[in-house]
């Protein structure tokens, strides 16, 4: 819930997570929370991107009614464009997509992404898979990936690498064919990361109230932070302005993804 | 005179075989065939083969069932929840073989069946373990180029099943909204079956020949069934019925949970009408503002 601060996890999780669609952007949006942050971003700062969808859908404005699912009829009703899957991800082949929206129940120092299966003691859990995370995480011109901050999503490698981030590191997409330029960003529910020229994990910003030694333990490796990596300071995040709020409790009236 | 392939849905599925693959739920969470689907529960049409990217609850169901001996799929589960716990189980327990696809692959795939060609390339998964962990795709060097690119071998569906807005009795149908994979399952498969909200006289599909998303030659059966795609939404019809997915995931973590459901809503009753009859006045899902699109003309 809100509490004190006038904002939960997941809006400010939203609201970091339009800040990284970009004026002028075509980002493929997908499942959950990027299907509010683009709502808010090309209300905002960003009023000439463009969103597609996998299932077919093209758009340029906010949908008038909320969105459970990409398919939805608001996000269907005076869209730029209604077509198929194979329009979309032939645009995202071309290399036409700037930045992609991924989460996952794993995540890896590289920013590899797990969804199809993990280990849990001596069992294995079925996830429900790609979708098109695969080809996003291989093809998008950059990638953002979401997710809830829990320590077990952290781990040194990937059980199952469902979508490709930076690999082993280094000139690993290079090498292995993958030609997108892959994940920039990270966002939990605590702090927001970037990846360094060598393709690794490190801590750009926590979140409010949130300190860094409260999140190095939550990594099985030695997390890097923007010290480390030589670009100044661990910051705080912004936190949600009245106005990103505003919209995106508009366009998540119940808080059905965002409370 | 063309020939009249109107049907009742259970005339139209008992012509699938147990044994036999079917591509459904291809415009992914819109237009989902769910009628047609619990028509093979109530016929209980096991050992098949499913097709799709993603499949809303629908593939959850039919595994649940206990009709489905593998899937090729990109993505099964609940989209408003997350898990199907039918499939989950299913992978868990041994019985269900998945081959792992990304949307892209199988729509590709399916593409390529439509083609008549024996595969496309991407440049898609390479990298991934959907690529590394799969025996199915194969990397090859463009002859062109010398780029590394992945192979992704055909798919030709036995049967592909869709729900459309409107079709004729030929088999000739109107679609419109976000279609997914829809036109390469239906180009790709021996047989189509066609599930419409309503059957329209020919001079009606002929009007707007642009708007024709699937011509007669594959399609077996032409079944009228409104209401056939809730909880899925279904373009200027009616909203997707989202409580309906999460109550669906409440009530199925068990088996006798799932028995339970599929007793209520789909093996109690006797079809469409009957589901609806349980589901009480769907009216409230109806589009409440419509888009008319501007006026199209054709002539000569």
């Amino acid at each position: 819930m809100a509490g004190e601060r006038g904002y939960t996890d997941r809006e400010l999780m939203v609201s970091a997570a339009a800040r990284e669609i970009e004026d002028g952007d075509t980002a493929f949006v997908g499942m959950r929370l990027p299907l509010i942050a683009f709502q808010v971003a090309v209300s905002t700062h960003a009023p000439n991107a463009m969103a597609v969808y996998e299932s077919g859908v093209v758009r340029d404005d906010p949908a008038d009614g909320f969105l459970h699912t990409m398919c939805d009829l608001p996000n269907l009703d005076r869209a730029v464009s209604t077509t198929g899957m194979l329009d979309i991800m032939s645009r995202l082949q071309r290399g036409d997509i700037d930045v992609g929206f991924l989460g996952g129940a794993e995540i890896d120092r590289h920013g590899n992404l797990n969804t199809t299966r993990v280990r849990a003691g001596d069992r294995e859990i079925r996830l429900p898979g790609s979708g098109g995370a695969c080809d996003i995480a291989c093809m998008a011109n950059r990638t953002v990936i979401l997710m809830a901050h829990e320590s077990r999503r952290f781990v040194e490698r990937v059980h199952y690498n469902t979508s490709p981030g930076h690999g082993t590191g280094g000139d690993w997409r290079e090498a292995n064919a993958v030609p997108g330029g892959g994940p920039v960003a990270l966002v939990t529910s605590k702090a927001s990361f970037g990846f360094d020229a060598d393709g690794e994990l490190y801590l750009r910003s926590v979140h409010p109230g949130v300190t860094v030694d409260e999140i190095r333990p939550d990594f099985p490796w030695e997390l890097k932070t923007a010290e480390d990596v030589g670009i100044g300071e661990v910051t705080t995040t912004p936190e949600p302005t009245e106005e990103v709020l505003s919209l995106t409790r508009r366009f998540d009236p119940d808080g059905f993804w965002t409370q | 005179m063309p020939r009249e392939k109107r049907a009742s849905m259970s005339e139209a599925i008992e012509r699938i075989q147990p044994g036999d693959s079917v591509a459904l739920g291809l415009a992914l969470e819109h237009a989902i065939p769910f009628a047609a689907g619990h028509e093979l529960i109530r016929q209980n049409t096991d050992e098949l083969t499913l097709i799709g990217p993603i499949s809303d609850i629908l593939f959850d169901q039919l595994i649940g069932a206990g009709l489905v001996d593998r899937v090729r799929a990109a993505w099964v589960g609940n989209v408003s929840a997350g898990t199907g716990y039918r499939f989950r189980e299913a992978v868990e327990s041994g019985s269900l073989a998945v081959e792992n696809h990304s949307n892209l692959s199988i729509a590709l795939a399916l593409q390529a069946g439509a083609m008549g060609v024996p595969y496309l390339p991407t440049r898609s998964l390479l990298g991934s373990d959907v690529f590394d962990e799969s025996d199915l795709f194969v990397e090859a060097e463009d002859p062109f180029s010398g780029d590394r690119l992945a192979l992704v071998p055909a798919i030709r569906p036995d049967w592909t099943v869709v729900h459309v807005q409107r079709a004729n009795a030929y088999g000739d149908a109107h679609f419109w909204g976000n279609a997914g994979a829809m036109n390469p399952a239906v180009g790709a498969a021996e047989n189509v079956i066609v599930v419409a909200e309503e059957l329209v006289d020919p001079e009606v599909i002929k009007s707007d020949p642009s708007r024709v998303a699937i011509t007669r030659e594959q399609v077996a059966a032409v079944v009228e069934c409104p209401y056939g795609a809730h909880p899925s939404p279904l373009t200027g019809r009616y909203n997707r019925d989202n409580e309906y997915y999460l109550r669906y995931h409440r009530s199925t973590d068990t088996r006798a949970a799932f028995d339970e459901w599929a007793d209520k809503w789909v093996r109690g009753v006797d079809g469409r009408a009957g589901y609806l009859d349980v589901l009480g006045d769907p009216g409230n899902l109806d589009v409440s503002e419509p888009t008319v699109a501007a006026e199209v003309t054709y002539g000569r």
